[in-house]
C-alpha cells in the first residue's frame, strides 16, 4: 500500500468512510474448485437494477475501490452493464474471476472501461494438477489464455495462488508462469471453512512443513530471520490498534444484498433489500460491535508474544466461535514462522493435559 | 489569448473524502489527492465551461486569491493533471465522451450525511 492510500485509509477510518468493499454479483461458478466455500446455487440473487442501486448507495457513502467477485463474475449476463455502471460512478473497480470466460473481445471491454486490475486463480502451471483442483479439463489453458488477452490490453494482471497440499509443489512454477507472462503473483495458504460452517475443506490445506518451507523460502519472503524473528513486545498503541480494516474502512455485500464486515466474516449486519447501505454502515449493532474491538480486548491474544505482528484474521476467529478469540490458523502460521508456540496453544495444551483420566488401578478381586 | 478548457478523464477513478478529491490514474494506478481549490477545479471540469471562468466564478469567490495569480496557477495545475491523464485541456470544448465508451455521469461526491 502506497503512503498516499495508508493516509487516506487512515482518513477514511477517522471519518467512518467505507472506503472499498466487494461485492460478490453471483455465487454461481463455472469451476468446482474442491476447497471453495461458497454454495453455487443461486438463492434469488440481486437483480441488475438492485445492484446499480447498491452502487448509487456505495458511492454516495464514499467508497472508492470497489472490488466485484463471486462464484464466477462472467457468468452474470449482465456483469458488463454492471461495470459500466461503476465506472460512470468514478469507482476504481478491481475483478476476481478464474478469467476462463475471457475472451480477446472481453479484454478488449475491460481496458475500454479502465479496470484497475483482474485477479485470476491460478493453483498450478501443469493443467493436471490446476484442473484437478478447478474440476474442469482445460480451465489452465482457458485462464493463461485469458491473462496473455488482457496483457495484450495493457491490463494489470494478479495471479492468485492459493496453496495446497494437491499444488504445495507447485508455487515455484506458478511464480514463473506469472514472470513469463509478465504478470504478479500473490501466495495464499489459507483455506476458509465453508459458509455453512463445515470445516472439512481445512483438511486440504498445507501442514506444517510444507508452511515452513514457504516461510523461509527468501523468494518469497526477503530476509528469513527477519520474517522469522520473534517480534517485540507489543506496546500500548499497538494494543490500542484495531485489528484489521473489516468493518472500519471496508465491508463485503453477497449476492443476496446481505451486509458483512469482510468476505472472510460471516457475521450478517443487515441487508442493502431493506435498508440503505450507509444505515447498516454507521448503526448496524453488530457493524459497530466488530468497530469497538481493540487488540487490547481480544481474549488469549492480548497478551501473546505474537499479538503485534500475528496475521490473525477477526473473521476466522468468529468461525471458531468467538469474534475477539484467537484464530488457530494463524496461530500456526505465527508458530511455524517462528518456532514460538502461541498464548492459545499453550491454552489448549494445558486444557488437555487437565483433561486427560487419570487411569487408576483396578480393585483388587476380593478373594473369599 | 484564447479559451482554455478542461475535462476530467473518464478513465480516471475519483472520489472525495472529507471534501478533498483522491484519483486514480487509470495509466499506472497513481493515486493523488487534490487540496480544496484543485477540488474545485476538477469539479467544475465538464469540457464547456473555460478555465477562466471557472477560476472567477468557482474558485476566487471560495478563496481570497487575486484572479490573474489563480488563473496562472490553475492552469499550471489543470496541466500537471493532464500530464497523468487524469485531465483533460484544449483550447475548444471537450466532448464528455471523449476517451471513454461511457458516458460520464456527474461523479457522486461521497461522504453521505
Amino acid at each position: 500500500m502506497s503512503q498516499l492510500m495508508l493516509e487516506m485509509s487512515n482518513k477514511a477510518l477517522a471519518r467512518n468512510v467505507p472506503l472499498s468493499a466487494q461485492i460478490d454479483v453471483t455465487y454461481r461458478c463455472n469451476e468446482r474448485c474442491v476447497h471453495c466455500y461458497l454454495d453455487h446455487e443461486d438463492h434469488g440473487e440481486m437483480t441488475t437494477a438492485e445492484i446499480k442501486h447498491l452502487l448509487d448507495e456505495m458511492a454516495e457513502a464514499g467508497v472508492f475501490i470497489l472490488t466485484f467477485s463471486g462464484g464466477e463474475i462472467f457468468v452474470r449476463k449482465d456483469f458488463f452493464e454492471l461495470l459500466e455502471y461503476a465506472r460512470q460512478l468514478t469507482f476504481c473497480v478491481k475483478l476476481k474471476t478464474n478469467a476462463i470466460l475471457i475472451r480477446e473481445q472481453e479484454a478488449a471491454r475491460l481496458r475500454d472501461l479502465a479496470i484497475e486490475s483482474i485477479q485470476i486463480s491460478i493453483y498450478s502451471h501443469r493443467p493436471e494438477v490446476h484442473d484437478a483442483i478447478t474440476l474442469v479439463a482445460g480451465s489452465l489453458k482457458r485462464s493463461v489464455d485469458a491473462i496473455r488477452f488482457l496483457k495484450a490490453q495493457g491490463l494489470k494482471v494478479v495471479i492468485a495462488n492459493v496453496l495446497m497440499t494437491s499444488n504445495m509443489q507447485d508455487y515455484q512454477g506458478v511464480r514463473a508462469l506469472a514472470a513469463e507472462l509478465g504478470v504478479e503473483c500473490t501466495l495464499d495458504p489459507t483455506i476458509t471453512p465453508m459458509m455453512d460452517g463445515n470445516r472439512s475443506t481445512l483438511q486440504l490445506g498445507v501442514d506444517q512443513k510444507a508452511l515452513r518451507q514457504v516461510f523461509r523460502d527468501e523468494s518469497l519472503i526477503g530476509d528469513a530471520d527477519e520474517f522469522c524473528a520473534i517480534p517485540a513486545k507489543a506496546d500500548e498503541d499497538t494494543l490500542d490498534s484495531i485489528p484489521c480494516s473489516a468493518g472500519h474502512s471496508a465491508c463485503y455485500v453477497s449476492p443476496y444484498g446481505d451486509v458483512f464486515p469482510c468476505v472472510q466474516f460471516p457475521l450478517p449486519t443487515g441487508n442493502v433489500r431493506q435498508q440503505r447501505f450507509i444505515d447498516i454502515w454507521r448503526h448496524s449493532d453488530r457493524m459497530n460491535e466488530v468497530r469497538s474491538i481493540r487488540l487490547k480486548d481480544l481474549t488469549t491474544c492480548t497478551s501473546c508474544t505474537h499479538v503485534s505482528n500475528c496475521t490473525r484474521c477477526p473473521g476466522l476467529a468468529f468461525m471458531e466461535g468467538n469474534m475477539r478469540g484467537p484464530s488457530s490458523q494463524d496461530c500456526e502460521k505465527s508458530f511455524v514462522r517462528t518456532g514460538v508456540a502461541s498464548a492459545n496453544m499453550l491454552l489448549k495444551q494445558q486444557r488437555a493435559a487437565a483433561n486427560l483420566v487419570q487411569i487408576q488401578a483396578l480393585p483388587a478381586f476380593a478373594t473369599a | 489569448m484564447s479559451k482554455l478548457y478542461v475535462a476530467r478523464n473518464p478513465r480516471a477513478a475519483a472520489r472525495s473524502l472529507d471534501g478533498e478529491m483522491m484519483i486514480m490514474s487509470a495509466r499506472d494506478s497513481t493515486l493523488f489527492t487534490l487540496n480544496k481549490t484543485a477540488t474545485i477545479l476538477w469539479q467544475s471540469a465538464d469540457g464547456n465551461t473555460p478555465l477562466d471562468e471557472i477560476v472567477t466564478q468557482r474558485i476566487c469567490p471560495e478563496f481570497d486569491i487575486e484572479p490573474g495569480v489563480a488563473l496562472k496557477d490553475a492552469e499550471d495545475l489543470a496541466r500537471e493533471l493532464a500530464s497523468h491523464e487524469i485531465m483533460q485541456v484544449s483550447d475548444a470544448p471537450i466532448a464528455a465522451s471523449a476517451s471513454s465508451p461511457t458516458t460520464q455521469r456527474n461523479p457522486p461526491t461521497g461522504n453521505a450525511q
